[in-house]
C-alpha cells in the first residue's frame, strides 16, 4: 500500500506541475495577445476574460456534474454588485481582496440556491434557475437605496500601480492606461480560474462529479453523497460566476440590473455548449464566439450595405442560426467534435487495416 | 504509469493548440491598429466627419426609440446632398446596445476605439449612457445631445464633454404642477410614475406645486406590463387628476386598464410618453363608442417643447416631412423621427459655427459659448453655457383635441430645476432657414 | 361596494385573467415536454410570429376569425416543420443539445420577425370590447375580452382533454410518450406522433400568443415575459401534466397580481421565484407530476 501512496503523491505533483505550466503558458499567451493588439481588441479581450471565467464554471457544473443552470447571469450580478459596493469608498481595498470577497459572497448565495436545487433534476432545475435569473435583478431594482436602482452602481477606473506601468513599458513601450490594467486584472483572474479548473477536473472531486452525473445509483451505492456533491458543484460554479462578475464590474465600470437579464444566463449556457460541455478549452472557445461573432456579423452586414438597424438585427439572427447548426452538425460542441475526431484518428493509427504491424 | 500520461500529453497539446488557434482568430479579427498619424482629430478628414451613437435597435426598448437614429440618418443625408458641413460629408453610425449598459460599453468602445468617431451623439437611455460618460470624458470624446431627460448630463465639472438635449423631467413636472395648482386647485391628484428617475425627478418637480393635493402615488417597473393593481389603487384613492411620468407603452397600458376599470380621471402625461400620434393611433382600435376619427386621447394633457409630427402646417414639421420623404424609408413621420432630426439639426448648426476650425475642442466650446443661440425647432433656448450643460429650457402645456391636434393651455414657459421660477417665454421661436440647413450664423 | 373589497376583487379578477393566459402558454410547453421531454424555448417566438401573421391579415381587412384561424394553422405548420427539420435529427442525443437548439431558434425567429415586421409597436385588436363591466357603482376588472380569453382557453383545455382521453390518436400519443420503444415495436409510427405533438403545441402556443396580444400592443419581444412565467407555471404544475399547467398558470397569475397590488410591482418576479421554490421543495416534480422520485 505504501507504494500506492508514493505513486499517487508523485502523480499529484506531476499533475500540479503540469497544470501550473499550462496556466503559465496561457498567461504568457494572454500577455502577448494584449500587447500585440490595438486598444479596441484589448477591450474585447477584457470582455472575453469574464465570459470565459463564467463559462468555465458553468461548463464544469453542466458538463461534469450534469446540472443545468439558467441562472448564472444572476450569480454574476451578485459578484458584480458586491465588487461595486466594496469599491465605492474613498480608499477601496485592493482588487484581489475585493474579488475574493465577491467570490465568497456569491458562493454563499450559490450554497443557498444549491441546497434547494440539489433535489431538482433536469428541466425542473432549469426552471428554478430561470426564475432566479429574472428575480435577482429585480431585487437590485427594489432596494434602490443600496443598489441605486436602474442606473446602477458605477465603478471608478482603478489607477494602474507603478510596477504595472513599468512592466508594460518594459514589455511593449506603451503607456499603461487604466483599461489596460483592467484587462490584465481580468487575465490574471482568468489564469487563477483556469488553474483551479484544471486541478478540479482530474481530482477526486471531479471524478465524483462525473460519477454522480453518469450513474447516480451506482455512485450512491459506492458511498458518494449525491446531495453533497451536487451542492458542492453548484457552489464552485457559483464561485466562478462571482469572480466573473467582479471582473465584469471593473471592465464595464458599472453594475446595473439591465446588464444581467436572462439573455446573459442563456448566453453563458450557449457558450459552454458550443465550446463543448465539460471542456475548459471549450469554455474559452464559446466565450470567444460570444464576444467576437456578433460585432463581426454587424460590421459584415453594414459593409454589405444593410442599414444600421438591419445590421443590428442580423447579429442575433446569425447567432441563433449558428447555435442551431452547431447542435445539428457538432453536438459535442467544438471540443467534443475535435476529441471524437482525434480518438478516431488514434484508433485508426493503432489498428490499421493492413496486417503488416505487429499484432 | 503509461495509462495516465497519455491523456495528459494529449490534453496539454489540445489546450495549447486551441489557445493558439483562438489567438490566431483574434489577431485576424482585430482591425487595423489605431493609425492616427493625422494631425486632425479622429473621425475628421478632409471630406468627412464621422459621428456615432448607441441606441436600442433590438429588444424590448426598440419600439419607438429605434426610430431616433433614423431621423438623424435622414437629416444627415439631406445635408450631405446639399454640400455637407464645410464641404465635409457627415457619416453617422448607429450601434445597437439592446438597452443593456454592458453592451453600451462594448459598442461605445467600438465606436471610439475602432471606428474612431469624432463625437458621440444622441446616446440613448439613462442607465445605458451612464455606463460610458466617464470613459468618453476621460478619452476627450465630445458626448453631445444625450437622448434622455435625466439631470446626470448637466455636470460640466465632472463631465465637461457631456451635454444633455431635451428638457429635464423635473422642469416638466414643475410646469405641470403649476398648471394644476392654478387651474384645478381642488382636484385630488394621483401620480403614475416609472420607478426610476423619470418618475422621481418628475414627481419632485410636481410636488413643488401640488404636494398637498396628492392623494396617491403609484409606481410601475418597465417590463412588468400588468398595471392593473396600480390603476385600481388610483381609482380607489379617488384621484380625479392623474399625472403620468412614463414611457409610451405605459401610456397606452394605463389608458387601456382605465377603460377596463371605467376609471376616467383627467390625465397628464409627460412628453416622453405622450407621442399622441403613436399612442393615439394605437388606441383608436380600442375606444368604444367614439366617433370615428376621434383621438382616444382627447382631453389628455401633455407638454411639448417643439412642433410635433401632428402639426403638418408648422414650418418645421414641413421641413421634417420634406427631408423624410426624400431620405427616409417610406414609413410615416413620427415624433421619434422628428426628435432625431431636431437633434441632428442643432448638431449641424454647431458644426457649421465651428467652421474650418472644427475639432473636438472647438465643438464643445461652440456648445458652451453659443449655447442658447444654437438653432433648432425648440420653443425655448438651450441652457448650455460654461456652467450648465442642460438642454432645452422650457416647454408648454397642451391638451390633445378630438382631431388629434393640440391646443395650447399655457404659453411657452421657461424654467429650470430647483427653485428657478417659471416664466413666460416671449422670445421668437423662428422658422427654419429656406435651405433647411442651419447656416451657422 | 367597499373600496377595499373592490380592490381585492379586481386584483383577483386581474390575476385570473393574466393567469389563464400564462396557463395557455404553459399548456403548449407541457404538450411538447410530455411527448419529447424537451423544453421548447422557441415556443414564445413561434407564438409571436403567428400573431404577426394574423396581424398582417387583419391589416388587409380580413375578418378576425379568418386571421385567428390562419394563425392557428401557421402555428401547427411551423411546429411540425421545426420538429422535422431541427429537432428530429437531434433526437436520441443529449437533451441539453436540443434545448440549446430551441434557444437558437428562439433568438433567430425573434430577429426574423423584427426584420420582416419591424420593431415598432403595433396594435392588435380584440374581437370584443375592452371596457370593464359595471355592477351598479362598482367597476369590475373584467372586460368582454377577459371573458373571451377565459372561454378560449377553456375550449382549448377541454379539446385537449378529449383528445388525450377519448381519441385513439390521443391514447397512442400518451403511450408513445410513456414508452417509445414498446410503441415502436407495436408498429406505432412514433416519429409521426412526435411531429404531431410539436404541431399541436405550436397551435396551442399560437392561441396563447393571440390572447396575450388581444387589445394590446405587439412588438417582436412582447412574448418574453410570458415565456418565463409560462415555464415557471409549467414547472409548478408538473411538466408532464396539462392540468398542472392550467393550475400552475392561474396560481402564478393570482400570486403575481396579489404581490403587485399589495406589496410592490417590482417584487413580482421574486414572488414567482419563491412560489416556485416552495412548490418544488415540497414536490420536486411539481404539483401534479406523476413521476415517482427514485430513492436509493
Amino acid at each position: 500500500m505504501s507504494t500506492d501512496n508514493t505513486t499517487t503523491k508523485r502523480l499529484l505533483d506531476l499533475n500540479l506541475t503540469r497544470n501550473l505550466l499550462i496556466s503559465l503558458a496561457v498567461l504568457v499567451l494572454g500577455v502577448l495577445l494584449l500587447e500585440s493588439t490595438d486598444r479596441y481588441t484589448n477591450t474585447q479581450l477584457s470582455s472575453l476574460t469574464y465570459y470565459a471565467i463564467a463559462a468555465i464554471g458553468l461548463t464544469a457544473l453542466t458538463g461534469l456534474n450534469g446540472q443545468i443552470s439558467l441562472g448564472h447571469g444572476a450569480l454574476m450580478a451578485v459578484g458584480a454588485y458586491t465588487t461595486a459596493l466594496m469599491l465605492d469608498t474613498e480608499t477601496p481595498l485592493p482588487f484581489p481582496v475585493v474579488a475574493l470577497a465577491a467570490v465568497v459572497v456569491t458562493s454563499v448565495v450559490g450554497f443557498v440556491v444549491g441546497i434547494g436545487a440539489a433535489r431538482l433534476h433536469g428541466p425542473y432545475l432549469a426552471g428554478a434557475t430561470l426564475a432566479l435569473a429574472v428575480a435577482l435583478p429585480s431585487v437590485a431594482l427594489y432596494f434602490k437605496g443600496t443598489f441605486n436602482g436602474e442606473v446602477g452602481l458605477t465603478v471608478a477606473s482603478p489607477r494602474p500601480p507603478e510596477w504595472f506601468v513599468s512592466f508594460i513599458d518594459a514589455v511593449s513601450g506603451e503607456f499603461a492606461t487604466s483599461s489596460k490594467y483592467v484587462a490584465y486584472l481580468g487575465l490574471f483572474c482568468l489564469i487563477v480560474a483556469l488553474f483551479f479548473a484544471l486541478n478540479l477536473r482530474r481530482s477526486k472531486i471531479g471524478r465524483h462529479w462525473r460519477a454522480v452525473r453518469d450513474q447516480e445509483v451506482a455512485a450512491e451505492i459506492a458511498g458518494i453523497n449525491l446531495g453533497r456533491t451536487r451542492v458542492q458543484a453548484f457552489v464552485i460554479s457559483a464561485a466562478y460566476a462571482g469572480l466573473a462578475g467582479a471582473v465584469m464590474a471593473v471592465v464595464v465600470r458599472l453594475a446595473a440590473p439591465s446588464a444581467f437579464t436572462i439573455v446573459l444566463s442563456l448566453s453563458l449556457l450557449t457558450a459552454a455548449v458550443i465550446g463543448g460541455l465539460g471542456s475548459i478549452t471549450g469554455a474559452f472557445i464559446g466565450a470567444a464566439v460570444l464576444v467576437f461573432l456578433p460585432p463581426w456579423v454587424t460590421s459584415l452586414s453594414t459593409g454589405s450595405g444593410l442599414s444600421d438597424t438591419q445590421a443590428a438585427q442580423m447579429s442575433p439572427l446569425i447567432y441563433g442560426i449558428v447555435l442551431v447548426l452547431v447542435m445539428l452538425l457538432a453536438p459535442g460542441g467544438v471540443m467534443g467534435t475535435v476529441t471524437t475526431a482525434w480518438r478516431r484518428a488514434r484508433l485508426r493509427r493503432l489498428h490499421p487495416a493492413t496486417p503488416t504491424q505487429k499484432g | 504509469m503509461a495509462h495516465q500520461t497519455r491523456p495528459t500529453r494529449r490534453s496539454r497539446r489540445l489546450v495549447l493548440g486551441a489557445a493558439l488557434a483562438a489567438s490566431a482568430l483574434v489577431v485576424a479579427a482585430c482591425g487595423g491598429g489605431g493609425d492616427d498619424g493625422d494631425s486632425n482629430d479622429p473621425g475628421l478628414t478632409e471630406d468627412s466627419i464621422k459621428i456615432g451613437g448607441h441606441f436600442p435597435l433590438t429588444g424590448v426598448a426598440a419600439p419607438g426609440y429605434s426610430e431616433i437614429p433614423l431621423g438623424h440618418k435622414a437629416y444627415y443625408d439631406f445635408v450631405n446632398a446639399n454640400g455637407g458641413v464645410g464641404g465635409r460629408d457627415i457619416e453617422f453610425i448607429a450601434k445597437d446596445d439592446g438597452y443593456n449598459p454592458a453592451k453600451t460599453s462594448e459598442v461605445v468602445n467600438e465606436l471610439v476605439l475602432k471606428d474612431e468617431v469624432f463625437a458621440i451623439v444622441a446616446g440613448l437611455g439613462t442607465p445605458t449612457h451612464q455606463a460610458v460618460t466617464n470613459f468618453l470624458n476621460a478619452e476627450g470624446v465630445p458626448d453631445l445631445t444625450v437622448s434622455s431627460g435625466s439631470l446626470l448630463w448637466d455636470d460640466p465639472e465632472e463631465l465637461p464633454m457631456t451635454f444633455g438635449w431635451q428638457p429635464d423631467y423635473e422642469s416638466e413636472g414643475k410646469v405641470i404642477g403649476q398648471y394644476i395648482a392654478e387651474n384645478m386647485p381642488d382636484a385630488k391628484v394621483g401620480v403614475f410614475g416609472q420607478d426610476d428617475e423619470l418618475g422621481e425627478d418628475g414627481t419632485r418637480g410636481l410636488k413643488q406645486f401640488v404636494e398637498d393635493q396628492i392623494v396617491a402615488e403609484v409606481k410601475y417597473v418597465p417590463g412588468n406590463t400588468d398595471v392593473g393593481p396600480q390603476i385600481a389603487e388610483l381609482q380607489k384613492s379617488g384621484a380625479d387628476v392623474v399625472v403620468g411620468f412614463n414611457v409610451p407603452s405605459y401610456t397606452a397600458l394605463s389608458q387601456l386598464v382605465s377603460m377596463k376599470l371605467n376609471y376616467k380621471p383627467t390625465w397628464f402625461y409627460t412628453n416622453v410618453g405622450s407621442d399622441s400620434g403613436l399612442v393615439g393611433s394605437l388606441l383608436e382600435e380600442f375606444s368604444q363608442g367614439a366617433i370615428k376619427g376621434t383621438s382616444p386621447l382627447a382631453g389628455v394633457y401633455t407638454t411639448t417643447y417643439m412642433p410635433q409630427a401632428s402639426e403638418p402646417d408648422n414650418e418645421w414639421t414641413k421641413l421634417w416631412q420634406k427631408v423624410w420623404d426624400e431620405y427616409g424609408d417610406g414609413s410615416p413621420l413620427t415624433n421619434y423621427k422628428v426628435y432625431g432630426m431636431s437633434q441632428a439639426f442643432t448638431l449641424v448648426d454647431a458644426m457649421n459655427r465651428a467652421g474650418d476650425d472644427l475639432s473636438r475642442e472647438s465643438i464643445v466650446e461652440t456648445f458652451e459659448k453659443d449655447g442658447s443661440e444654437l438653432s433648432g425647432p425648440n420653443y425655448v433656448p438651450f441652457r448650455y453655457s460654461e456652467d450648465r450643460h442642460a438642454g432645452i429650457g422650457g416647454l408648454k402645456l397642451v391638451e390633445i383635441q378630438a382631431d388629434g391636434t393640440t391646443a395650447d393651455k399655457t404659453p411657452v414657459l421657461q424654467t429650470d430645476v430647483g427653485d428657478a421660477p417659471i416664466e413666460e417665454f416671449t422670445g421668437d421661436v423662428g422658422t427654419p432657414p429656406e435651405s433647411g440647413i442651419p447656416g451657422g450664423e | 361596494m367597499n373600496g377595499d373589497i373592490q380592490k381585492l376583487v379586481n386584483i383577483l379578477l386581474n390575476g385570473l385573467t393574466q393567469g389563464i393566459v400564462i396557463a395557455a402558454f404553459a399548456l403548449a410547453l407541457v404538450l411538447i415536454f410530455r411527448s419529447t421531454r424537451i423544453i421548447n424555448f422557441a415556443q414564445g417566438s413561434q407564438a409571436m410570429f403567428t400573431t404577426y401573421i394574423a396581424l398582417t391579415l387583419l391589416n388587409r381587412d380580413f375578418p378576425y376569425w379568418a386571421a385567428f384561424a390562419a394563425a392557428l394553422a401557421a402555428g401547427f405548420l411551423i411546429g411540425a416543420l421545426l420538429e422535422r427539420v431541427v429537432i428530429r435529427p437531434l433526437e436520441g442525443g443529449m437533451e441539453l443539445n436540443i434545448v440549446i437548439a430551441t434557444l437558437g431558434l428562439y433568438v433567430a425567429i425573434q430577429a426574423l420577425a423584427a426584420i420582416l415586421f419591424g420593431s415598432d409597436y403595433q396594435s392588435f385588436p380584440s374581437p370584443v370590447g375592452v371596457n370593464g363591466f359595471q355592477v351598479g357603482d362598482t367597476n369590475l376588472a373584467l372586460t368582454p375580452t377577459s371573458i373571451f380569453i377565459l372561454c378560449t382557453v377553456g375550449v382549448v383545455v377541454v379539446g385537449l382533454t378529449l383528445l388525450f382521453q377519448k381519441t385513439q390518436l390521443g391514447l397512442t400519443m400518451r403511450a408513445a410518450a410513456f414508452d417509445g420503444e414498446v410503441s415502436r415495436i407495436l408498429g406505432v409510427k412514433v416519429s409521426h406522433l412526435l411531429t404531431f405533438g410539436w404541431a399541436l403545441a405550436g397551435l396551442v402556443g399560437a392561441v396563447a400568443g393571440i390572447l396575450v396580444a388581444s387589445g394590446q400592443f405587439i412588438y417582436p419581444s412582447y412574448m418574453e415575459t410570458l415565456i418565463v412565467f409560462g415555464f415557471i407555471a409549467a414547472v409548478i404544475g408538473g411538466l408532464d401534466s396539462p392540468v398542472g399547467a392550467v393550475v400552475g398558470g392561474v396560481l402564478l397569475g393570482l400570486v403575481n397580481s396579489l404581490v403587485s397590488g399589495y406589496v410592490a410591482s417590482g417584487l413580482v418576479t421574486l414572488a414567482a421565484f419563491v412560489l416556485l421554490m416552495v412548490v418544488l421543495l415540497l414536490k420536486p416534480g411539481g404539483l401534479f407530476s406523476s413521476a415517482k422520485t427514485r430513492r436509493v
